[in-house]
């Protein structure tokens, strides 16, 4: 493994996106014109920057030789990537059949309504990303919500609030 | 290496590696189809092809599975029919089903398969989705509501077109084809050259229709409606008629026009030549200054905005002589204005083009030298049928008449155009000429001619050895690009003198807005009859044609004159790969 191979952790809490721009350039020097490489290119470049804008695609397809369209059709294509930045924390509600059953439906509509996003948004300020996951195991605990790599079990709409707040 | 199996208990022995479908066909069997079309590799996105093979777990798509050695295939069990139903109902039930105000109607693939596999009722609920349709481009309209995402619009765009405008988005339900960043396919590198509306099998994809407005000026009694037709049009407007494929029908097309109430009609094809004199002397002039060559025809829009989003570096290459379609457009509102007394304002220039992207050059805001927009409406050959039937004219039934004077007389050099190859040979026919001051002798070029991908020859004139290359589909073109981009890049100059580029496959009578369901196979055929029109006239070289010579004596003085160059020449410029826009001059 290179250098460059082993260390993509997001860093884009603490550097601007344009600072990224260099570090990018690394990733598809590793997969420069090999166009059957661009999910784990693309994998590693949102890693950089959390997500997909259109400046990384347009970078990686002239660097991997994949045309534009067929980019944002594969991105398009798998939720796990993302073309709107992502916030700090990401909140993710259950919604595994256990969890649906014990009401992840309304945990969500109450997350939604506080944070003012819809699955996939992010918060204005950054700092939250919404999302929605199919089981995460914790059936038991149903319904179940995740806050950043926190699991939070029982969640009562009362409490949500309260959760989200120790987030900054 | 040939194998035996049976197809619905009959015998049949085919070459090892044909499939299902072909297969059937030999022994009398259609399998309907839907997605696969005989010009595009098939994906088997559909699946109503489906067979049954003994002894196999599940069906088989006829026209993705090779047939085996010993196979006994079934294409009409009650299991398959069954399939086939289903498969079309599950279609249906998120189909947008206008089909009487469809612009398919009765041309629909989609229509065709649902009676063919005896749809009768419709189980499945209805999940209509409202897609907002594509209008952002001035050439095509992208419809979602009507697609099947059956994908060869994608394949057409990408694979045999290489510009790759279209993609798959989004997955599941909410699969749509967009274009890259979905902005519509007016923000994107699309080139308008519509071969995915030819190869769409529904009303998904279709040109935007001139109709109303030209039906309008030809309604208002102020306006003075002048037009012409392409030369590729007239080797396939029959079809619209049920008349053969490739039926020459120059005659009866400029007879059926005077009846629509046309004030003036002309042709194209009196532009194509005078778009050989001002090109064959450009090239002459550059060939003898050694600068910019080879000279890149540029007839073709689709071609010319291709050039300018994926090879900018090379648009310096293309001939500045404008299209002839807009060649046509200017001197119709300055010379023939002129002559007739008529204000350019009042006269309504109106094109019939194989083209869609034609409708995308007509709005070009540098082709307006007439002081006018000089084209100002673009019928494709579909729409001009629709409106002569709405007119109540069957063209069968036409008289044969020649165009109007001064913009109608034309030599078989100009009709060829709308073959591949024809530009270029229309151009050796009068270079010679033009170096020489003598006549070529054998006039007929077969070796630019015919539906191979490239053509090159080397011709001698005089000591002057030309070497010429044709390519015709982008993906043709890309090839040649390339190879003269590195030539000119490592050796300084390129081996070509002179390259012929049209956008469509087969050239113009491949174009995008030629009937539906134009396979190469028919593009083939109708470049044939272009020929044999060339062959039928009395002159066929575009420098021997009387209304050329006037027009230079009377209005433009001599080819490349000031005043050619004024209204008869134009410039391109740079555009972005990313979403097809100028960049810079």
């Amino acid at each position: 493994m290179s250098d460059t191979d082993t260390n993509h952790e997001c860093v884009c809490a603490q550097l601007s996106e344009e600072e990224l721009y260099p570090r990018l350039e690394l990733i598809i020097e590793e997969h420069r014109n090999k166009p059957h490489e661009l999910i784990m290119a693309l994998h590693k470049a949102q890693n950089l920057f959390g997500y997909l804008p259109r400046k990384v695609q347009q970078m990686v397809a002239e660097g991997l030789k994949v045309s534009l369209n067929e980019i944002y059709g594969v991105i398009t294509f798998y939720s796990f990537f993302s073309t709107v930045p992502k916030g700090r924390h990401s909140v993710k509600v259950c919604l595994g059949t256990a969890c649906y059953v014990r009401g992840g439906q309304q945990t969500l509509e109450k997350v939604g309504k506080e944070l003012g996003a819809k699955v996939g948004d992010t918060t204005e300020d950054r700092r939250y990303s919404l999302d929605v996951v199919r089981c995460i195991g914790a059936c038991g605990l149903a319904p179940a919500m995740l806050v950043d790599d926190d699991v939070y079990g029982r969640v009562k709409s009362t409490k949500i609030m309260e959760i989200l707040d120790q987030y900054k | 290496m040939m194998i035996k199996a049976t197809i619905n208990k009959i015998e049949v022995e085919v070459e090892e590696g044909t499939t299902i479908l072909e297969a059937a066909r030999i022994v009398g069997f259609k399998i309907p189809t839907l997605c696969y079309n005989p010009d595009l590799k098939p994906e088997g996105s559909c699946g109503i092809c489906v067979v049954e093979v003994e002894g196999a777990p599940a069906m088989k798509r006829a026209c993705m599975t090779r047939l085996e050695r010993g196979w006994k295939v079934h294409t009409n069990t009650a299991k398959v029919r069954k399939a086939r139903k289903e498969i079309v109902e599950l279609i249906l039930s998120n189909h947008e089903m206008d089909c009487l105000v469809c612009v398919k109607n009765q041309s629909c693939e989609l229509q065709h398969v649902a009676s063919l596999v005896g749809i009768n009722t419709l189980t499945y609920p209805r999940i209509e989705k409202k897609w907002a349709v594509d209008t952002t481009s001035p050439s095509i309209i992208r419809d979602q509501n009507k697609c099947i995402l059956c994908g060869r619009c994608i394949q057409i765009c990408s694979n045999i077109q290489t510009v790759n405008a279209l993609t798959l988005d989004q997955r599941g339900f909410n699969t749509q084809i967009s274009d890259a960043f979905n902005e519509g396919m007016g923000n994107s590198v699309c080139v308008n050259c519509g071969q995915c509306t030819v190869y769409c099998p529904v009303g998904a994809l279709y040109e935007k229709s001139h109709t109303d407005k030209v039906w309008e000026a030809l309604n208002d009694p102020d306006k003075h409606v002048v037009v012409q037709e392409a030369p590729a049009v007239r080797a396939m407007l029959g079809e619209e008629f049920g008349m053969e494929t490739g039926t020459l029908v120059s005659g009866k097309m400029h007879a059926a026009l005077r009846r629509m109430k046309f004030d003036a009609v002309f042709d194209t094809n009196f532009t194509a030549d005078l778009t050989i004199l001002e090109e064959g002397t450009e090239v002459v002039g550059r060939i003898k200054a050694n600068k910019n060559i080879p000279l890149i025809t540029s007839c073709s829009p689709g071609w010319v905005k291709f050039l300018e989003t994926f090879y900018p570096h090379l648009i310096h290459l293309a001939s500045t002589a404008k299209s002839p379609q807009a060649m046509f457009g200017t001197l119709s509102k300055t010379y023939y204005a002129e002559l007739k007394g008529i204000p350019p304002e009042k006269i309504v220039s109106v094109s019939i083009m194989p083209c869609t992207a034609k409708k995308f050059e007509a709005e070009r805001p540098e082709l307006r030298s007439s002081g006018y927009q000089d084209v100002d409406y673009v019928l494709t050959t579909r729409e001009i049928a629709r409106m002569m039937k709405e007119a109540g004219i069957d063209l069968r039934e036409m008289p044969d008449e020649p165009a109007d004077d001064p913009l109608g007389e034309y030599t078989g050099a100009a009709t060829i155009f709308g073959a591949t190859g024809g530009v270029m040979e229309a151009a050796l026919r009068s270079a010679y000429f033009l170096i020489t001051g003598r006549e070529l002798e054998n006039i007929d070029i077969l070796a630019v001619r015919g539906m191979t991908g490239i053509k090159e020859m080397e011709i001698n004139i005089d000591g002057l050895a030309l070497k010429v290359a044709v390519a015709h589909g982008l993906g043709n073109a890309r090839i040649l690009l390339d190879k003269v981009s590195a030539q000119l890049a490592n050796e300084g100059k390129s081996e070509y003198h002179i390259i012929e580029v049209m956008a469509c496959p087969g050239g113009c009578v491949g174009g995008g807005g030629q009937p539906w369901g134009s396979d190469m196979a028919r593009r083939a055929r109708r470049n044939e009859t272009l020929f044999a029109e060339d062959r039928s006239l009395p002159l066929r070289r575009s420098h021997q044609n009387p209304s050329i010579t006037a027009i230079y004596e009377k209005f433009l003085g001599h080819p490349n004159s000031e005043k050619s160059h004024h209204l008869l020449h134009t410039h391109y410029f740079k555009r972005s790969p990313v979403d097809g826009k100028v960049v810079s001059e």
